[in-house]
This record gives structure tokens, sequence and C-alpha cells, in this order.
């Protein structure tokens, strides 16, 4: 049957197809929604783990145990993952093993621009790149099959452009799970120096196995048209190659790495001009030009940042280009801001006012880095708030700076990575204020649920995780909680936690309104009171703006927007907000 | 058949995917080749959204570039602008004359221009604006803006109005059916 899905969607059905037993992901766009596939589905066990690490360990221990194991990440997560992924490479596997990763050329929601087919490299395991859905579905089966003949974890890599762009998609038969025997073999999965040393030289003995099969494989085809102009491509990058320049030759490469040198000298002495488009970083390129073959075009014309595509393609080969209008210029930007009524409007509303150092993380709340608010000075990287808030505070302390330091994290980045940096703030005695927007989601990548929910990634109630005792544990002593809506509760309790030395937590428990759909009445202003001030702007809220009543400017309310927090009637000197009685029709 | 681009734009929240959706399947139930993509990162609300359709015998690249799009659907006039260099020289664009604030208007750090419409048919003179709000709340609720806009272009669209009515009706879920296929007839209409 024919279906139109995206890469995500496909890649868990495949694994359905493919005698999936069990799949362990943490969310991360692009890559998030195979998991969510794979629940809805309904047929295979998944569940997300709190981290990268132990999802894809999670993982390993199900591959051991007998069950074709799937893991699901974006690419920053594996190098969370990578310790695990850099000594797995040595014992291989028992059932297959995928460990899908999905890059995120352009940034669309990333924080850096990372290619994973370099861990490829590094762990020196075989990698797939499929080019559309129907690609994205057919190389899990072909994946776990080479992860079983040449025991080895296999990567499965996506781009935005594979994960979220849907594609008509044909099903294959479906292969039942055969779940393996749990075997006790010392050697191949205790990485003693000893054995490692052993494993070591499979490895590479491997890998040259591996090349063989590239060779062969017909994940990678010569698509033979013109000679004149031979292109080696891979992944979206092929697609944008055929609609560049439909009577070029093509080498594409399915199976990424290790690449076949026979195959791809073959193609190069077929043509007249070679060139090669990958984006991202020069890994094909490298590697041929050190096979001694001439490249004409690569990343000398076509660049290292940033998503490629058709024009891209033809400017680098001099080739027409559609002849587009510029867009329009001076338009007002439209940012992503904080949903109407979220809790995280009040804190930076209040961080924002007090001019404090805000550490901040990864989460929707590192939105609050933008202007207005401008109220977050650091982002680096899942948990790095808290651990960042502390080497601050260490060195303002030497350097005789009395200012302690504002760490901003989320509940599920809390328990990804921010823990380990709270225990070490505590043990090696700190001085930063620590504020845990605990909304028992995983908000921005659109809600999914955590250790704190309640609830499994298949529906299934779950031990909660109790955030104040957890934070006790941890050694901290100063803990309080935050209502973030309630703008002077707040202001007075960062200032409380800013004036008592040492480590202090704040924990708003205010849940995700986007994720548990709550709704309030809306808000109306009177225009008689409204004085035009703008004070109430400040909270920066997508239902509020200006409008002009005779010759005066007056806030105004957009009913469908908003979703009455009240946060904005807080900011008001003139009384001149109320909430409207009656159901609230906010399009959220 | 040459390969029929369509770029539908909007605010995180409108629905555009669910539009896209609608088109997507309604190619597939049709027989074509479809490619349909938007870049969704964050959940949030209220940050521009754009999707690309793409339908033919044979579809490659997921992504329509500026200055080939045979049809701009966009969900807010501003997003109309922002986007209508995606138009080929000849191609149809229909919008909702609704407004809505970008964050950056409504912290008073930008101003929205009084002149989009103006503009949008400077560049586009056969460009049609369509009170989607309106009918969408005549149709039961004001969130079917998505249905209305669809509605609007079917007459434009390699698909037929019968099929698409049929993909509206397998995927909405409850009263949204009936809510839906009003909507998409009083798109139609406008």
């Amino acid at each position: 049957m024919k279906k139109i899905i995206s890469g995500n969607e496909a890649i868990a059905l495949g694994f359905g197809d493919s005698g999936g037993v069990f799949a362990s992901g943490y969310p991360g766009t692009p890559s998030t929604e195979t998991l969510e596939e794979v629940a809805r589905l309904g047929e295979v066990y998944c569940e997300w783990a709190p981290n990268e690490k132990v999802a894809l360990e999670s993982a390993i221990g199900g591959s051991i145990a007998g069950g074709r194991s799937l893991s699901t990440m974006k690419h920053v997560g594996v190098n969370v993952a990578a310790d695990a992924l850099l000594t797995l490479t040595y014992t291989g596997v028992n059932a297959g093993l995928i460990l899908m990763v999905s890059d995120d050329p352009g940034m669309h929601s990333s924080q850096n621009e990372q290619d994973s087919r370099n861990y490829a490299k590094f762990a020196k395991v075989p990698m797939l790149d499929p080019s559309d859905s129907q690609e994205a579905y057919d190389f899990v089966k072909v994946g776990f099959e080479i992860s079983e003949q040449f025991d080895t974890p296999l990567m499965l890599r996506t781009t935005t452009r594979i994960s979220h762009a849907k594609g008509v998609v044909i099903q294959q038969d479906k292969i039942a799970p055969q779940i393996g025997e749990w075997v006790k073999d010392v050697p191949k999965y205790v990485m003693l120096p000893n054995f490692g040393k052993l494993k070591h030289i499979e490895v590479e003995a491997r890998l040259l196995k591996l090349q063989e099969y590239a060779e062969t494989t017909p994940l990678n085809r010569i698509e033979m048209r013109e000679t004149e102009l031979g292109i080696i491509t891979s992944g979206v990058a092929y697609q944008h190659v055929r609609e560049a320049c439909p009577d070029a030759s093509v080498l594409k490469l399915g199976m990424i790495h290790p690449l076949p040198a026979r195959k791809i000298r073959e193609f190069a002495k077929s043509v007249k001009r070679l060139v090669i488009v990958e984006e991202m970083d020069a890994i094909f390129e490298e590697q041929i030009r050190a096979m001694g073959i001439d490249v004409e075009i690569g990343k000398n014309k076509l660049p290292l940042c940033g998503e490629i595509n058709a024009d891209i393609i033809r400017t680098a080969l001099e080739l027409t280009v559609t002849g587009a209008t510029p867009p329009v210029e001076g338009l007002p930007q439209r940012p992503p801001v904080f949903c109407p009524s979220c809790a995280h409007r009040g804190l930076f509303t209040i961080l924002s006012k007090l001019k404090v150092f805000v550490s901040g993380d990864i989460g929707c709340y590192t939105l609050g880095a933008l202007p207005p608010m401008s109220a977050m000075h650091s982002v680096i990287d899942m948990g790095a708030s808290i651990s960042a808030a502390h080497g601050m505070a260490k060195v303002n302390a030497i350097a005789g700076r009395d200012e302690k330091p504002v760490a901003v994290i989320g509940d599920s980045t809390f328990f990804h990575s921010g823990m380990t940096g709270l225990m070490s703030m505590a043990y090696n005695g700190g001085n930063a204020l620590v504020i845990i927007m605990d909304n028992r989601t995983t908000g921005m990548t659109g809600g999914q649920e955590n250790p704190g929910s309640g609830v499994t990634l298949q529906g299934i109630p779950a031990r909660q995780v109790e955030m104040v005792p957890l934070v006790k544990a941890l050694g901290i002593d100063n803990v309080a909680e935050l209502n973030a809506y309630d703008l002077k509760e707040t202001e007075a309790a960062i200032k409380k936690g800013l004036e008592t030395p040492g480590p202090y937590v704040l924990i708003d428990k205010n849940p995700c309104i986007l994720r548990y759909k709550i709704r309030k009445p809306a808000m109306n202003v009177d225009e008689e009171k409204c004085t035009g001030c703008r004070a109430c702007l400040k909270v920066t809220c997508m239902a509020l703006g200006l409008i002009t009543v005779g010759e005066k400017q007056k806030v105004r309310v957009d009913p469908n927007v908003c979703n009455g927090c009240g946060i904005c009637m807080q900011m008001c000197k003139f009384d001149a907000m109320h909430t409207l009685e009656g159901e609230n029709n906010a399009n959220l | 058949m040459q390969i029929f681009n369509i770029v539908i734009a909007g605010v995180g929240g409108q629905g555009v995917l669910m539009a896209s959706k609608v088109l997507a399947e309604s190619a597939l139930v049709s027989g074509m080749d479809v490619k349909q993509n938007e870049v969704h990162g964050m959940a949030q609300r209220g940050g521009s959204v754009i999707s690309f359709v793409r339908i033919g015998d044979q579809v490659n690249s997921p992504v329509v570039m500026p200055g080939s799009a045979d049809l701009l659907i966009s969900f807010e006039p501003l997003e109309a602008l922002r986007y209508i260099h995606y138009l080929k020289p000849g191609g149809r664009l229909i919008y909702s004359k609704v407004s809505i604030n970008p964050s950056t208007v409504a912290s008073g750090l930008a101003i929205y221009p009084d002149d989009v419409e103006q503009q949008i048919a400077a560049i586009c003179a056969e460009a049609q604006g369509i009170e989607a709000l309106a009918i969408a709340r005549e149709a039961g609720n004001g969130k079917a803006v998505n249905m209305v806009m669809v509605g609007s272009v079917m007459k434009h669209l390699p698909l037929k109005e019968e099929v698409i009515t049929e993909v509206v009706k397998k995927i909405s879920q409850g009263k949204g059916v009936e809510v839906n296929l009003k909507a998409l007839a009083g798109g139609a209409a406008a």
C-alpha cells in the first residue's frame, strides 16, 4: 500500500516491519517524531530515556539480549551518547542495532551544525544516508542485516529535509520479530584492556570487509547519463542534484561509510568533469581527493555552512538559475515567542527587570535571550546552565565580584544532564541561584513525556519524579517553590535567592499550557483607562498590540490569541486590564 | 505533467501543516507523485511557518525554489509579503486578510506596515484577499481558517475538488468533519 509519510515516520514503520523489538531515544529536532510514531503504531516496545547516553546504552542491552534495537537522537545527542558508541563499536552486537541520528543543516532548531558523518569515521561503523522517505523505510531493514552480518552497530543518518519531508512509501512484507539468545560472552562484551586490544584488531578488519560490501551493494549505484558531468552525492543532496542537472551522471551513495573506493574510481574515469555535492563538511571530498582523484568542484564552490539546494548547485556549475525577484525587505520579523499564557513569560519579565546574568539552557526558555527581554546570556548545551553558572560564581569569587549568577533550566533538561551539575555545585561549595521551570514535559520538541510526566511514551502510568526531594538529595538545602504567574512573588523569591549565600534552587511547577491544553478566559483593555504607556508590552505576548484610538495609541488584546494568564495585567499601573467573562476562544 | 509547486505560509498555530497534509494526501489519492516539506523546529506558537507541496509525475527535491511557485497560499497578509518572492512570473497568490501581530510588533520593537495589501497588489496584481476568519466562524469555528484557504484555492489546483473533499472528510475528527467541510465550501465560494 502507498502512503505519504515523513522520513521519521518511514523509519518507525520500517523498524516495525523489520522485526524491531526495542527502541529508546531522547527527543531532539528533527529526530523526535520517529519514536512518537513507533509508539503510535503500537506494535513495538519503545521508551523515552532521560538522555541519549542512557538511550543508546539501553539499546545496547536490548541487542545483547537478542532483540533488534533502535536508538534515536539528534546530532548533538550523539555527543552525549559518544562514550557508549565508541566502545560499542568494539563489542559489536548480538541482534542488530541501529543508531538513528538526525542532522540539522541550516540549524533550523539546533545550537550547532555538526556533521554526524564524522562519527561514522570516528567510530569506524557503517552509515546509511537515505535520500527520501522510501529509502528511509528500506534502509532500516538492510541496516539490521548489515549490523548482524558484520557484527557492528550501524548509524542511520537523516537530515531535516529527510526527517520532516513527506514522500510516497510502498510498504514491504513484515518480518516477525525473532528474539535471539541472551549469551554470556566475556571477551566480546567486557572491554577490559586485554579484550579491547583484540577487539580493536577486529574493528579494523571489519572495516575492510565493510568496504568490500560497499563496492558491490546496490545501496551505492551509478546512474549513467551524459558523460560530460559526473556528480557524487548522497541524501537529500541527491534530490537537489537531480533537480539542478537532470542530464548529469550520478554516483548515488546510500552507504556513506566506508566509501567504495573502486566504484568511485570507475565512476570518475567514466565522466569528463567530476563534482561532489555534499551538505556541510567535505567528508567525501577529502577521502576522494586522498585517493588521488581529480575533483573539479567541491567545497571550492559549494558551501560548508547551511543547506544545499538546486539553485546553489546550479550557481556552482554556472548554469542558469531561476530568475527570482529578491525578498521584500524591511518587514517586521516574526520569531517564535513564548506561547500566550506560558509561565516562562512571567519569569523572564522579572529576570529582564533585575538585569542579572542568566546562564541558560536548551528549551523553550532559550527564547528569553531574544529582545526585548534579552535576559539570557549564555546557552551552550544540555545542562550547561547549572555547571557554567557554577564556574562563573567561582571565578566571580576569586575576582572579588559580588554578583550571583542565575541558571535557568527546564525539567527535561534537568533530568537529562542538569542534575550532575547541581550535585557538583552542592559538593564543591558553589554559589548560584538555579531556577527549574518544571512544566512536566519536554516542551520545545512538542511536549514529550519525561520522568516527571507520570506517564511513559506508550501512555503507561509511571512513577513521577518529584523535583523538591530530588534537588535536596543532590545536596541542596535551600529549595523553594515559585509561581512565575505572580510577578511580585517571583521578584521577591528571586531576590531572596540572590541574597542568600550558597546554592539556592527555585522550582516553578506550572504545567506547560500547550501540552496540557490549559484554557483561561481572555483579558480585555478598558480604553478609557489605558494611557498607552506600553508597560504591558514588555511581557512580549503576541495577544497584545497597539491600536490608534482618536489621536492616542491604546493597547488592544486579541481575544483569539489571549489565554488569560494575567501577566500583562500585573504590569498595568492604571487598572486598565480585566478578565473577559465567558468561554476562551484562544487558538492554542 | 510538469511539477506544480505550492507554497503555504502562515503563523505557527494556524494549521499550515494540516492544510499541507490535505493537499499532499489528495495528490497521493490522485495517483501522482508528491513531496511535502516544512521546517517545524520549535513547538511554540507565533513564529513564521512555511510549507512546500510539490505535485507531479516524478518529484525529486522536497524544496520549492524562490521564483518557482505556481501557487502561494498565505494565512496572513504579512506572511504573504514575506514569501511573495517564491512566486514564479504569473504565479497565483491567495491570502487571508486577517493580520496577526508578530511578537516584534506586540512588544513595540517594530511596526506592522499599514500598506501590506497595497504592497502585495503592487507585486502581484491578481492577488486575491479572502475574509477567511469570518468564513471560518460562519462554518462554526474560527480555527478552520486553514480549510477555508484550501477551499479558496481548489479550483486552481491540478486536483479534483471531490478528492480534496473526501480527504478532508477522512482526516477530520468528530464535530470537525462538518465544520471543515463547511469551511472548505465557504472558501471555494469566496
